[in-house]
């Protein structure tokens, strides 16, 4: 954390101790809102599942051979039911479902963490920015924010996914840019009611820059937020990436829970009864994004004690 | 007995995750009809808690244990039909903070008719309407404010609607928890003076809950003094505010807050510290922390109400005492 | 009885006031429009650069490299304008939409704007029907939860609602497809499962009617669950919201019934978020229908749309976009005055 090497050089005591403290105050407000999260049931639940699901998409390799993704090295018939050498049956190409789910885990959490991060980054610069600075610049930001929330997400996800064509960079691209104007607002309101607190009018009587309050106070401040926030936009994204994927704008060449799903339905999974390609998926999808949502509520929860209860 | 409300040894209990915390322990309190108690205390002492219970309002939380009895009859045990008929029409309620005590959504007209509607279904709306008007021009408002939405009230007007609102079904008790609290001083002054004024005119018993004890010395015919939950002391106000016997009385009364200061009501002045926790009440008398007078005894044994004449009534061992 | 102080001076004050708020709800709804007429442009310029300027060069991006001959990409460009400057793209682009022409499409030959009308009551079928559905059972399971909150419906309507909206709505069409339209275990598949009508189905005849309503009973049925876990869970929070007010303490003391106290008092104020959520969310429409229409075969907007993907008909594609932002601004226009109607604190 930069608090606290900074400007510490100058050698005053008393201001290092105050950012020590600080520092202090804040880990303990974290370990505070940690046992509050912890006595939360759903929160934990979404943890504990999230958890496996983290586990099994870095420790692929270890629990199946990437071989198992090739076309070419598929050993299994096509449509095979689910046997003792292959658990969940096979896909199409004769591949196993299961070596296929957990190599999918991987695209979906690096879709949905990734494409997170670009949302997050802009929608929290644009909601800072325009919540912040006021005046003209802040005006034109909060229209701008206002314009992209009445786009239709799914449609101009498609449209772009078009136009720059099918690649895991662009699917990640596109629910970025896609997915912040939420953000943007959230961030926006929050940065406008801390800005009307006493301490950012006392950093400003001190002689403080813009950027030195917006870095040390409210983004400092903000930051419990967007952290809540990034959990439930996970969720949304990793739902984008499957239904992108199904749509058949996925990347080609990766395998994704989105993508199975796509190939299980050209092919005619459901009338001829594959179940095994269908269900896996699909409740591999449901659970990752139920984690995300109910640790995001959970969060939610402990910073904004109001919704108690819910 | 002619007592409208009689309350006897009523105890009020929270329960929550940390255990119990009692919020109103053994209060006695009577009121006749057409007489105007008030009841005085900083906040958290367990005022607004004690006036919940008699109209069996308190959340469903808490335990309430004694008897509240009114005109004979017991709200705490009766049945809830017969609970939901003596409610406003027996006796009404007004809240502090009318600003949140008001539908939003609804025409203020609406609202004052709706327990006219609801006590008295013969009740044509013609009539209904008549009546919101003249209960409005007795808080003085205009009849034609009935078709005002609260926002477009002023916070005065808000108050007077509230108070139109619970003289609606002509009560015999009208309990009034902090009536201007959110209010300006000159708008507070208007206010308690209507409710006031209609008070003696209708002769109606008013059982009035205020942090300002000079407000209440100006109204009322006794003052209850409340802290940590219990009654601490009560009398005919004159002598409650002008010579108490109770140090916390005395330290109300001596604060003589000004009118309408709101960090009057947070710490009187010359009483550091604040109320205590209901959840962790000190032993003996919950005072001690506080009180300028305190010996050792104090801490041993919770006193009781003692009576010193004249109708006053002190728990505090000191009373007396040099 | 009447008040100390001059009260004839202050309420004449308050008076003008009133009216003064009152005249402030025309002035609401023009802000509204205004604000609506400017996303609208917004959109149409995003359209224009979306499809004209981000792809680099249009004819052989959009086309996926199908005009191999330099005649082939001349003529292309032609048609299309796409010959033309930049600034003269859009003008002609403005003028053509503003006049309902949105191009030609590269597959079916007719004009986008006729192939939009055709595929515009399925698709409006589908989804009104749906949103209604789950407006009504969403709100009441709402009510009950939030009423009880904590009890066992509580806690199975949430956990329910929380999986459907953890679930992409296709994928539970799949599997009703395959449950209820292909048969699985001792369940008949009884349902079709897919189009809008059978082949003989006599259109406009009772039961060519019944035909329909048959074919998009799945449908309905998927859409439905999906938007029903949201609503439930706004009328459930903004419920919960409403119960810690104060003007609920007021209505009991009045003597009315705890069930009088929620529905005259309660549920109408947790109703307005609620009701601003469902007009925004039928904005929606194309984008709702995009996977439901695919899954089920519907010849929808949204099936248009997907369908132009693989071609790519991209004057089709552009429509459909156009069509669906076109919708949520109206409905976000609607669900803004619907609001200033049923709250007034929001006209003022």
């Amino acid at each position: 954390m930069s608090a606290v090497e900074g400007d510490g050089s100058t050698g005053v005591p008393a201001t290092l101790s105050a950012r020590q403290l600080a520092r202090r105050r804040r880990r303990e407000s974290f370990l505070r809102s940690w046992r509050i999260f912890r006595r939360n049931r759903s929160g934990m639940l979404g943890l504990v599942i999230l958890a496996v699901f983290a586990f099994i998409a870095l420790a692929a390799p270890l629990l199946a051979s990437s071989q198992g993704l090739e076309v070419t090295q598929a050993t299994g018939g096509v449509l095979e039911p689910p046997s003792s050498q292959y658990w969940l049956g096979t896909d199409d190409q004769g591949r196993s479902v299961l070596t296929l789910l957990i190599w999918g885990a991987r695209i979906s959490l690096f879709v949905g963490l990734a494409a997170t991060v670009i949302s997050m980054v802009i929608g929290t610069l644009i909601g800072l920015i325009s919540g912040f600075s006021g005046g003209w610049a802040g005006a034109v930001l909060f229209r701008l924010t206002e314009w992209f929330l009445v786009i239709p997400f799914l449609p101009l996800a498609i449209v772009l996914a078009t136009v720059l064509g099918r690649s895991l960079f662009n699917i990640v691209l596109v629910i970025g840019v896609t997915s912040w104007p939420g953000t943007a607002l959230l961030i926006r309101s929050q940065t406008l009611s801390i800005k009307e607190r006493a301490y950012i009018e006392r950093a400003r009587v001190l002689g403080a820059g813009r950027w030195h309050q917006m870095s040390r106070h409210v983004l400092p401040n903000v930051m419990p937020m967007v952290f809540a926030n990034t959990t439930l936009t996970v969720a949304i994204a990793i739902l984008a990436e499957t239904t992108l994927s199904f749509l058949g704008l996925g990347d080609p060449t990766r395998v994704s829970w989105g993508s199975m799903l796509d190939d299980a339905f050209q092919v005619g999974a459901i009338t001829t009864g594959a179940w095994w390609f269908i269900v896996p998926p699909g409740v591999c999808v449901v659970l990752v994004v139920l984690a995300f949502t109910l640790i995001g509520q959970a969060l939610e929860e402990v910073l904004n004690p109001r919704l108690k209860g819910r | 007995m002619s007592d409208l409300l009689r309350m006897r040894d009523v105890s009020l209990t929270y329960r929550s995750e940390g255990g119990d915390v009692p919020a109103v322990r053994n209060v006695d309190l009577d009121l006749d009809r057409g007489e105007i108690v008030g009841i005085a205390g900083e906040s958290g002492c367990g005022k607004s808690t004690l006036a919940s219970t008699i109209l069996r309002l308190q959340p469903p939380t808490a335990r309430v244990t004694g008897e509240v009895l009114f005109e004979g009859q017991d709200v705490l045990t009766m049945s809830w039909g017969h609970l939901r008929a003596l409610r406003w029409a027996g006796a009404s309620m007004v809240f502090q903070g009318a600003l949140h005590s008001l539908n939003p959504v609804q025409r203020v007209g609406d609202q004052i008719a709706e327990p006219i509607h609801l006590h008295d279904p013969e009740t044509s709306d013609k009539q209904a309407h008549l009546r919101v008007g003249e209960l409005l021009e007795q808080v003085g408002l205009p009849a034609a404010r009935a078709r005002a939405y609260p926002h477009q009230l002023s916070g005065g007007q808000k108050q007077r609607i509230m108070i139109a609102m619970a003289l609606a079904c002509r009560p015999r008790l009208i309990v009034a928890d902090e009536p201007t609290t959110a209010l300006d001083v000159m708008v507070q002054a208007q206010v308690l003076h209507v409710l006031s004024g209609l008070v003696h005119e209708l002769g109606v018993g008013m059982l009035m809950i205020s942090h300002d004890l000079s407000v209440l010395a100006d109204l009322c015919d006794r003052i209850v003094v409340m802290y940590g939950g219990r009654v601490v002391e009560q009398g005919p106000s004159k002598l409650v505010f002008g010579e108490a016997l109770h140090p916390y009385a005395e330290a109300l009364s001596a604060a003589f807050p000004r009118v309408g200061d709101p960090a009057a009501r947070y710490a009187p002045s010359g009483l550091p510290g604040d109320p205590p926790d209901p959840a962790a009440l000190p032993p003996g008398c919950s005072f001690a922390p506080r009180c300028p007078r305190v010996i050792d005894d104090c801490t041993r044994a919770v006193p009781e109400l003692r009576s010193f004449g004249g109708d006053r009534q002190a728990s505090c061992i000191r009373v007396g005492q040099p | 009885m009447t008040l100390a102080t001059n009260p004839s001076v202050a309420e004449a004050a308050e008076e003008v006031e009133t009216s003064r708020r009152h005249r402030s709800y025309g002035r609401y709804v023009l802000g509204k429009v205004l604000g609506s007429l400017a996303s609208l442009a917004f959109v149409l310029v995003v359209n224009f650069f979306l499809f004209r300027v981000l792809p680099g060069d249009p004819a052989r991006n959009l086309s996926r490299g199908r005009f191999v001959s330099k005649g082939q990409l001349a003529a292309f460009n032609k048609t299309y304008g796409l010959d033309q400057s930049v600034p003269q793209q859009f003008l002609t682009y403005l003028n053509n939409t503003l006049h309902g022409d949105l191009g030609i499409s590269i597959k079916y030959r007719v004009p986008v704007s006729q192939l939009i009308l055709d595929r515009l009551w399925p698709t409006l079928l589908l989804v009104g029907t749906s949103t209604i559905l789950a407006a009504i059972i969403g709100v009441w399971l709402g009510i009950r939860g939030a009423w009880k909150r904590g009890g066992a419906f509580d806690k199975a309507s949430t956990g329910t609602s929380l999986t459907l909206y953890s679930m992409p709505e296709w994928w539970l069409g799949l599997l009703l497809i395959a449950v209820f339209a292909v048969g699985w275990g001792p369940i008949p598949g009884i349902f079709p499962t897919g189009g809008l009508h059978s082949v003989d189905a006599q259109p406009g005849t009772l039961s060519g009617v019944l035909d329909t309503a048959w074919h998009l009973t799945l449908p309905v049925i998927t859409l439905t669950l999906a938007y029903l876990a949201d609503y439930s869970l706004i009328m459930r929070s903004s419920l919960l919201d409403e119960l810690g007010e104060d003007y609920l303490t007021t209505a009991r003391a009045k003597g009315l019934r705890d069930i009088v106290v929620r529905n005259r008092h309660a549920v109408p104020n947790a109703l307005l978020p609620t009701t601003t959520v469902i007009a925004l969310s039928i904005g929606f429409v194309v984008s709702g229908a995009i996977t439901i229409e695919t899954v089920f075969s519907i010849p929808g907007l949204g099936l248009l749309g997907v369908d132009a993907l693989e071609t790519p008909d991209f004057w089709v594609l552009q429509g459909t976009f156009m069509v669906a932002s076109a919708g949520v601004i109206a409905a976000n226009l609607v669900a803004n005055l619907l609001y200033g109607l049923l709250d007034p604190r929001v006209r003022t």
